[in-house]
């Protein structure tokens, strides 16, 4: 060994011998940005908007009440909104649903049975259409669905036509055409929702073992045994946390149900239309308190049902 | 017992490849019944594929399995009356440990007072009574490894996998759980098909062993057999320390080319002045290291004329020195103690 030449630290040098000797310094610094962000942007909005709620529009001067009472919240329990909110909500369940049972086939079959290429393939076409504007997408369906659209071509096309008639002839969901329709807003929800499904599964699926799926066989459950008792139950948390997104997105969006449907506003359309047009703030507010109300009770619910064990 | 019994497995020239690695090549070997039957050998030579072939999790690619004496080809693990302790341990994470313990009973649908009484007996015989209401993550290593013999054996299969069960426990653990296992297994009676890479678990648990190699079974035999007379220079490096002498050294020694192959304390360290007895050979060397051990020393000998033997040699006498590098010494044992090699290597190597 020759002599070390020892240089002078470097002042970044310095600056991180002296982090290293103060690591209270350098989790303040790390952990500042983020904490002021939800501390203080995030979560300070969102109890600005609980607050809001509580205010009220006084009827004749239509002006802003800053005072705290309960008048928007009964105004909320009015037919007239209740029913947006159950419209609104009965979408939401059969859009989580739906995707809950085609994206855990899907799922079940990347992580289990997929070669490493068609696997990458496959998680390429899941993810693929969040690359592109949301807007362009939902136009598109408009497109698709429209009476002159794709699927009223091809229904020609097939001799199907009656079929389409039937399903549209439905009551409630139908409409006269898919474009107009409920069936049509639950479409085009399913499809921009349901990556928000598959990827969770997908996660909770990885983490399962594949001696755990042997072990079960091992010790004697036939496939379908092995699926319910094991599979299941581990990949749960991986349904839950997607239905989380897919329940929570659509009960706030206000662009599908607009562009493609019939004219019955959904949550998201009536805070737009009350925060905008109508200005009453409050009861825009008291509309996104409902969401969150929702979602409270579903993970209560969720917790109960033993979702989170295997976590 | 019915006399001359069918073998509880039977492998008939098994090949199983994996893309282009053959994992076994025409491996065969019969396993008795109530036997503890090891399969030894390094990672990579084909062990655990074996074991997941008697189990069902893979299919071979040729040749015949038989369990008790039914070819087992194109039967599910699910139809087979063989259970696996896994490496893992494959605890199910969501049940507790009794849920674990009597997963196969609920999966046959055993009535739930008889389940609950068959697991507490099993948890009482590996010894972890009391503890059923238990997640497994809230178990140590070891009680983990019970667990899994447990929710194994309460169906009383005919044939127990049992996949390097002890490879995550610590030291003194594993020696603990070596000698219980044994107990265990001649308790219940049941053919224990044991994997494992540690050539002392296989020596001391087994009552015989095969050792693999690339793929091929290299030798089936006793402990003591496989120890003593090793088939092959692979064998006898690869169970317990050997000196192999290939057929250049062996001619030097002893006069003949067969390599053969001798164990380090089956040699004698002697003073160079001293002669061989009757029937011993001798040679003179120089240490070139000295190894303490604790209750022995092993010693690395330059032999006169070329090549290298390793001496093991007990502490008996405390007062005795230890040989130190440099130190001119003649090495003797006895003719008998050499080990003559069919092949040099192992089967599988060039």
């Amino acid at each position: 060994m020759t002599s070390t030449v020892v240089a002078p630290p470097s002042s970044l040098q310095r600056l991180s011998t002296a982090l290293y000797l103060h690591p209270r310094v350098l989790l303040a610094l790390l952990l500042g940005p983020p904490l002021l962000w939800l501390g203080v942007v995030y979560l300070g909005a969102l109890v600005a908007l609980l607050v809001q709620s509580f205010f009220h529009v006084d009827e004749f001067s239509g002006l802003v009440v800053r005072q705290l009472s309960l008048e928007t919240y009964r105004q909320l329990f009015t037919i007239a909104n209740l029913d947006v909110v159950v419209r609104t909500t009965l979408m939401a369940t059969s859009v989580t649903v739906a995707a809950a049972v085609l994206a855990f086939p899907l799922a079940y079959y990347m992580v289990r049975r997929a070669s490493l290429r068609l696997k990458a393939f496959l998680y390429l076409g899941v993810m693929l259409p969040l690359w592109s504007s949301y807007l362009v997408r939902v136009y598109s369906w408009k497109l698709i669905l429209a009476k002159e659209g794709v699927v009223t071509w091809l229904g020609d096309r097939l001799g199907l036509t009656w079929l389409l008639d039937a399903v549209l002839a439905l009551p409630v969901v139908g409409g006269p055409s898919l474009s107009t329709s409920y069936l049509g807003t639950f479409l085009v929800f399913l499809y921009v929702w349901l990556p928000f499904m598959v990827l969770p599964i997908v996660a909770a699926l990885e983490r399962v073992p594949r001696s755990l799926v042997e072990a079960s066989a091992d010790l004697g459950a036939h496939p379908t045994q092995t699926f319910r008792r094991v599979i299941l139950p581990l990949a749960f948390p991986g349904v839950v946390a997607g239905s989380i997104f897919t329940f929570s997105l659509t009960l706030g969006d206000y662009i599908i149900p607009g562009i493609i449907g019939g004219s019955q506003p959904f949550i998201g359309q009536a805070v737009y239309q009350h925060q905008g047009t109508a200005g009453n703030i409050p009861m825009a507010a008291a509309l996104t308190v409902v969401p969150i109300a929702i979602m409270a009770v579903y993970l209560a619910l969720a917790r109960r049902l033993g979702a989170f064990e295997a976590l | 017992m019915a006399p001359p019994s069918v073998p509880a497995v039977r492998f008939v020239d098994v090949s199983r490849s994996f893309g282009d690695v053959r994992a076994i090549d025409r491996v065969s070997f019969e396993v008795e019944d109530g036997e503890f039957f090891a399969l030894l050998g390094p990672s990579g030579s084909g062990k655990t594929t074996c074991l997941r072939l008697i189990a069902g999790f893979e299919q071979p690619d040729a040749g015949d399995i038989l369990i008790h004496g039914e070819d087992v080809a194109g039967v599910p693990p699910y139809a087979r009356d063989v259970n696996t302790v896994f490496q893992d341990y494959a605890l199910f994470p969501h049940m507790t440990v009794a849920a674990n313990v009597e997963y196969s009973l609920m999966i046959r649908k055993v009535p739930a007072a008889e389940r609950r009484r068959r697991a507490d007996e099993m948890l009482e015989l590996v010894k972890l009574g009391g503890l059923g209401g238990r997640k497994p993550r809230q178990l140590s290593g070891g009680q983990r490894q019970r667990v899994a013999l447990a929710r194994a054996l309460i169906n009383r299969p005919r044939v127990l996998l049992l996949d390097e069960p002890l490879g995550a426990l610590d030291l003194k653990l594993r020696e603990q759980m070596q000698v219980e296992l044994k107990a265990l297994q001649r308790q219940v009676g049941i053919t224990f098909v044991y994997v494992t890479h540690d050539q002392g678990e296989a020596l001391s648990m087994s009552d015989r062993l095969a050792v693999f190699d690339r793929g091929r079974v290299e030798q089936i035999g006793a402990p003591g057999e496989i120890y003593e007379h090793p088939a092959s220079g692979f064998v006898a490096g690869f169970v317990g320390v050997s000196n192999v002498c290939d057929a250049e050294l062996a001619r030097r020694l002893t006069g003949f080319v067969r390599p053969f192959t001798i164990r380090p304390e089956k040699i004698r360290l002697d003073d160079p002045e001293a002669s061989p007895g009757d029937g011993a050979r001798g040679v003179m060397g120089a240490i070139d290291s000295a190894l303490y051990l604790g209750a022995a020393t092993r010693y690395t000998v330059n032999l006169a004329g070329g090549g290298q033997l390793l001496v093991l040699e007990q502490n008996v006498d405390a007062a005795k020195p230890t040989g130190s590098p440099g130190q001119r010494v003649r090495l003797t044992w006895q003719r008998r103690h050499e080990q003559p090699l069919q092949r040099e290597g192992g089967r599988g190597s060039p």
